[in-house]
């Protein structure tokens, strides 16, 4: 039998009704078998028509339509990740090309150095402070004055003669110079190999010197001089043999 | 959050999630699964293009569910669907021993009841599915039929009412046949 709350039963199960009332027909709905009755003919019909109701589902191709269109379609976000990667890109090639240049920087730095020793050496009244052209004789006298040891080539046979050697610095490292001479004194240096020296270089001129560098058991040398390309060569040749003994 | 951000950013997040419901609701609006399908898409288009419009804070799944429902109003099948039909708001419930749900019960109830809500009327069908499969508020399905809270209550009630109706007659037909 229908009552005053009978209106209200559907807004009730909707959860719509304002909380008093939803109070008050809870309590109501315990004691009036009609209205619980139709509470759950009612709710048997809501669930049905939840059941029934999800009955179509998409094709795979319309959602992948949908999906490629939602995801296509955000220019601001296209353009934001393109600007980022340009301006990425962008600070990528300046820091390597700044680190370039402070390393060209460097190695010109170096350079200058070893020619500005070389060129003290051949103005200096006393440029050996070992005088000999035995190699048995040189090697022997940096013992105890530098770091390091190394091997002289035999030069007997060569071109070149040894004059002597002197010890040096290069970035407040000691390191060995040994004065050759064939037709122009040639200085061959010798530091222990270290990250700050600059990488092996080819032969170039510099300051009208010919200079080659390189690094070989965990020497780095460094051979310049006003000799001809082919000298300088050379005798950078007769050393990489030495070391390699 | 600014509305470039906005659009940028979440458009696919809200809107790809309420896929498969948009496009049962369509498909249940059109009766139709091509045009369920072409409804859905133009839906998306829609939305997207007016994405910058949508204001932040307010309901995402009523707005984009009414875009949906005016795109299908404007449908030729919306046009033809949409025709007013006068439901008799006096009648009373059905009585008898045998009430649809419990003729249900003893029935393959799913069959029956899809039939029935295919039969109803646009406006009942919509808001019956708004609020049973959608499972939304009232406020949301006046949101989205841009309507009163008041006509919704009042037109949820027809279109119960009309289901029930109809259930009853079709399930005492069948038994009786």
């Amino acid at each position: 039998m229908p009552d005053v709350w009978t209106e209200k039963l559907d807004t009730y199960l909707d959860g719509e009704l304002p909380a008093g009332e939803m109070s008050a027909l809870d309590a109501h709905v315990r004691t009036c078998s009609d209205c619980a009755a139709d509470v759950l003919s009612r709710l048997q019909l809501k669930r049905a028509v939840q059941t029934a109701g999800k009955r179509f589902t998409p094709s795979m191709d319309l959602r992948q339509r949908i999906q490629k269109m939602s995801a296509a379609k955000q220019p601001q976000r296209r353009w934001f990740w393109q600007l980022a990667a340009i301006a990425a890109v962008f600070l990528i090639v300046l820091g390597i090309s700044l680190v370039r240049i402070r390393q060209a920087n460097y190695t010109r730095q170096i350079y200058s150095e070893i020619a500005d020793l070389h060129v003290s050496t051949l103005a200096s009244a006393s440029p050996v402070d070992v005088i000999s052209t035995d190699r048995h004789t040189v090697k022997p006298w940096f013992e105890g004055k530098i770091p390091f040891t190394f091997n002289l080539p035999e030069l007997q046979n060569s071109e070149f003669s040894l004059i002597g050697g002197r010890v040096t610095y290069l970035e407040q490292t000691p390191g060995a110079q040994l004065i050759h001479i064939r037709k122009h004194q040639i200085s061959v240096f010798m530091f222990p190999e270290s990250s700050s020296l600059p990488g092996d270089s080819g032969l170039s001129r510099r300051t009208t010197f010919e200079m080659q560098s390189w690094t070989q058991g965990n020497l780095r040398y460094f051979v310049i001089g006003d000799a001809s390309a082919d000298d300088i060569g050379k005798l950078v040749e007769l050393f990489k043999s030495a070391e390699g003994r | 959050m600014s509305k470039d951000r906005l659009t940028a950013a979440t458009f696919e997040e809200l809107a790809m999630p309420l896929f498969d419901q948009l496009y049962n609701f369509a498909h249940w609006l059109t009766q139709d699964r091509s045009e369920a399908e072409d409804l859905v898409q133009e839906t998306y288009t829609k939305a997207l293009r007016g994405f910058s419009s949508f204001q932040l804070g307010t309901n995402f799944r009523a707005w984009i569910y009414r875009i949906l429902r005016n795109t299908f109003l404007t449908s030729r099948t919306g046009l033809k669907a949409n025709v007013p039909l006068e439901f008799d708001e006096g009648s009373e419930p059905s009585a008898g021993p045998d009430t649809p749900e419990t003729l249900l019960i003893e029935r393959s109830q799913q069959e029956v009841v899809q039939s029935v809500m295919a039969e109803l009327p646009v406006n009942f069908r919509e808001v019956l599915l708004l609020c049973e499969i959608e499972e939304m508020s009232y406020q949301e399905i006046a949101e989205t039929l841009a309507v009163p809270i008041v006509t919704v209550m009042s037109r949820l009630s027809r279109a119960r009412r009309a289901l029930r109706d109809r259930l009853c007659e079709k399930l005492q037909g069948e038994k009786h046949a």
